[in-house]
C-alpha cells in the first residue's frame, strides 16, 4: 500500500484529567473516505480536531501528509495549508458576504490577487450550486446554503483533506440532503475525506471504512458492508441499535 | 396590529394621555424653579444675562490655539478655553484609542509577559483616581526631567525638558517648510511649543483612558463565538490576520457604544485640568466667574459647551456604529 496520508500512532490526548483519546491508531490513505461514529463524548470531534491542530495531543504521533504535528514553528500551519475543515455550526464569518468568506484565506493566506481568488471563489460556489448567493451575507442564507457555502470556503484552499464535524446535524431535514449531495460529490472527485456523521446512509453509500469510537477508543474500524452487518463489539451493536432506522 | 380610534380604552391613546401628563409636570416644575430663582436673584440684585460675554476680560491665558489678549471679551476667552479643550480632547481621543485597543489585545496574548504586563497597566491605571494620575504626570514632566537649557534630545530637533515638548513646525511661508524649534540659553525656542500642562493632561487622559478602552476592547473580542477563531485558523490564517480580519470587525460592533461612552468620559474629564493649571473652558469659566460673578451663566454656558461637543461625538459614533453593524435577514 502507498504511504498513507494521515497516519496516527498511539494518540493520547487529555483535557485536565479527563483522558478524551486513548491509544488512537488511525492510517487513511490518499483518496480513501472515512466515516467516524459512535456515541455523544466518545471523542469524535476531539480526534478530527487533532488532525488539523485544533487541538494539541499529548502523546503518540500525528502525521499528516509527510509532516508531522510538532509544536515546531511553522508544522501546523504545513498541515493546514493541506487540510480543510468543516464544522457543525458552519462558522461562516457573519461579517463578509459568501464571496468574500471564500476569498479571504486565498487571498490572506496564499497570497492570490483577487481577482484571481474571485475566480476561484466562483468557480467553488459554482460546485455546490450556491453562486447566485455569492454577495448575501451568511445571515440572509438557509443552514444548507451556509454549510454549502462553507463547504465551498474550505475548497478554495485546495485541500488534499477534507474533515467534516457532523456537518449535518445542525440542519433541519429538508437541507440536510443539499449539503449531503455537495459532499457526495466532492468524495466522487476523489477528495480524501474524514467525516464525523450519524448520517448511516451516507456511511453505507459513500465510506470506503467506517470508524467506531467509544470513550476515546477506536473499538472497530471496517468496511460499511461488514460494519453494518456484522459488527463484532457489544458496544457497536448497541450503538447501531439505536442509530439505524428499523 | 389594527390601531383603534384614540381613546382612554386603547394601548396607544392611554400612552399618548400619560406622556402628555408628563410633560405638563415636567414643564409646571421648571416653571416654578426658573421663577423662583429669577425672584431671589432680584432681591439679592444680582445681575443677571448674557451680556457680560461682550464685556473686556481682562485676565490672561497661558496657551491656546486660538489668538488671546487681555483685552479681549469674555466671549472671546470662552472661545480659547474650548479651543483647550477640543485640542487636548481630540488628540487623547486619537492616542487612547489604539493605545487602549493593543493593550486590550495584549490582555488576550498567549505570551505570559505581555498579558501580565497589559493586565497591570489596566489595572493601575484604571483604579488610581485620575487627579492624582495628572498630578503625577505634571510632577514627573516639571520636577524629573532636565531644565529647559538642556533638554533631551528625542528625535531630530525634538526637545523635551521642564520646559515641555518642542517640536518641529511645518510653516508655508514661500513654498512648504519646517520651523524647527533650536536650543538657545534661555531654553528651547521656535517651532510648535506644548506647555507641561498640556502634556500632563494628555498624558493622563491618554493613558487612564486607554486603560478603559482595553477593557472594553478585550470585552468585544471575547464576544466573538470561538468558532470563527476556530474555522479562520483552519483555514490557515496567522493569529495576527485572525485578529484584523475576522475578530475585530465583527467585535467593533459590541466595542463602539462603550467606545462612545469612553470617549465622552475623556471628554468630560479634560476640566480637572483646573487641577495643573491648564486653561481649559472650565478653568476659563472658574476664572470668568471669580471676576463678573455671574456664576450661574457661566455654568450654564459649561454645560452647553460639554452637552454639545459629547451630542456630536455621540451622532458621529452612532453614525460609525451603524455602519459596522451586522447585516441580518
Ligand atoms: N475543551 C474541552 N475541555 C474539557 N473537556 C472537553 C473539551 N472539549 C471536549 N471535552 C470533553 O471531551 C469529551 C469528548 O468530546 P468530543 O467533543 O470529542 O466528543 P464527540 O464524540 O464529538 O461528541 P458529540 O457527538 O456530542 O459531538 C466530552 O466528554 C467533552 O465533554
Ligand atoms: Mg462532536
Amino acid at each position: 500500500m502507498a504511504e498513507p496520508i494521515i497516519q496516527l500512532t498511539g494518540v493520547n490526548k487529555w483535557f485536565g484529567s479527563f483522558h478524551v483519546l486513548r491509544d488512537v491508531d488511525l492510517s487513511v490513505a490518499a483518496g480513501e473516505r472515512i466515516v467516524v461514529c459512535g456515541p455523544s463524548g466518545s471523542g469524535k470531534s476531539t480526534l478530527i480536531r487533532c488532525i488539523n491542530g485544533l487541538e494539541e495531543h499529548q502523546e503518540g504521533r500525528i502525521v499528516v501528509d509527510g509532516v508531522e504535528l510538532t509544536d515546531e514553528l511553522g508544522s501546523v500551519d504545513r498541515v493546514r495549508r493541506e487540510v480543510g475543515m468543516v464544522f457543525q455550526q458552519w462558522n461562516l464569518f457573519p461579517h463578509l458576504t459568501a464571496l468574500e468568506n471564500l476569498t479571504l484565506a486565498p487571498t490572506q493566506v496564499l497570497k492570490l490577487p483577487r481577482a484571481e481568488a474571485e475566480e476561484r471563489a466562483r468557480e467553488q460556489l459554482r460546485r455546490v450550486h450556491i453562486e447566485r448567493h455569492a454577495d448575501k451575507y451568511p445571515g440572509q442564507l438557509s443552514g444548507g446554503e451556509q454549510q454549502r457555502v462553507a463547504i465551498a470556503r474550505a475548497l478554495c484552499m485546495q485541500p488534499r483533506i477534507m474533515l467534516f464535524d457532523e456537518p449535518t446535524s445542525a440542519l433541519d431535514p429538508e437541507m440536510v440532503k443539499e449539503v449531503l449531495d455537495a459532499m457526495l460529490e466532492l468524495a466522487q472527485g476523489g477528495m480524501t475525506m474524514l467525516v464525523v456523521t450519524h448520517e448511516m446512509g451516507f456511511a453505507r453509500s459513500v465510506a470506503d471504512r467506517v470508524v467506531f469510537m467509544d470513550q476515546g477508543r477506536i473499538v472497530e474500524q471496517k468496511a460499511p458492508r461488514e460494519f453494518f452487518g456484522n459488527p463484532e463489539h457489544e458496544r457497536t451493536r448497541d450503538f447501531l441499535a439505536k442509530v439505524l432506522p428499523r | 396590529m389594527k390601531r383603534g380610534r384614540l381613546s382612554w380604552s386603547t394601548r396607544s391613546g392611554r400612552a399618548l394621555a400619560w406622556q402628555a401628563a408628563l410633560l405638563l409636570l415636567l414643564v409646571l416644575c421648571g416653571w416654578a424653579l426658573a421663577s423662583h430663582a429669577a425672584g431671589s436673584l432680584a432681591e439679592r440684585q444680582i445681575r443677571t444675562g448674557f451680556g457680560f460675554l461682550g464685556q473686556r476680560a481682562g485676565f490672561d491665558i497661558g496657551e491656546g490655539p486660538v489668538p488671546y489678549g487681555p483685552a479681549d471679551s469674555y466671549l472671546r476667552a470662552f472661545a480659547a478655553g474650548l479651543a483647550n479643550t477640543l485640542r487636548v480632547s481630540l488628540l487623547g481621543i486619537l492616542l487612547a484609542t489604539p493605545l487602549g485597543a493593543l493593550v486590550g489585545l495584549g490582555r488576550l496574548s498567549r505570551n505570559l509577559l505581555l498579558r501580565g504586563l497589559c493586565g497591570a497597566w489596566v489595572e493601575v491605571l484604571r483604579n488610581v483616581p485620575l487627579v492624582i494620575q495628572l498630578f503625577a504626570w505634571y510632577l514627573a514632566i516639571t520636577e524629573l526631567l532636565p531644565e529647559a537649557a538642556s533638554p533631551l534630545l528625542l528625535a531630530p530637533h525634538v526637545f523635551l525638558s521642564k520646559g515641555g515638548l518642542q517640536l518641529p513646525l511645518p510653516a508655508l511661508a514661500g513654498g512648504l517648510s519646517l520651523e524647527l524649534p533650536e536650543v538657545t540659553a534661555f531654553g528651547v525656542q521656535g517651532g510648535l511649543s506644548l506647555t507641561p500642562e498640556f502634556l500632563a493632561l494628555l498624558a493622563g487622559l491618554t493613558t487612564a483612558t486607554s486603560a478603559s478602552i482595553a477593557e472594553v476592547v478585550r470585552a468585544g473580542v471575547l464576544a466573538v463565538p470561538r468558532g470563527q477563531a476556530e474555522a479562520a485558523l483552519a483555514l490557515g490564517l496567522s493569529r495576527r490576520q485572525l485578529v484584523r480580519k475576522v475578530l475585530l470587525p465583527q467585535a467593533l460592533r459590541v466595542i463602539v457604544p462603550p467606545l462612545t461612552s469612553q470617549y465622552l468620559n475623556l471628554t468630560k474629564n479634560s476640566s480637572l485640568a483646573v487641577a495643573i493649571g491648564y486653561p481649559d473652558v472650565v478653568s476659563i469659566a472658574n476664572t470668568a466667574i471669580n471676576q463678573s460673578g455671574q456664576a450661574l451663566e457661566c455654568i450654564l454656558l459649561i454645560m452647553a459647551v460639554y452637552l454639545t461637543v459629547n451630542l456630536c461625538t455621540a451622532l458621529l459614533m452612532n453614525l460609525y456604529n451603524r455602519r459596522v453593524a451586522l447585516v441580518e435577514r
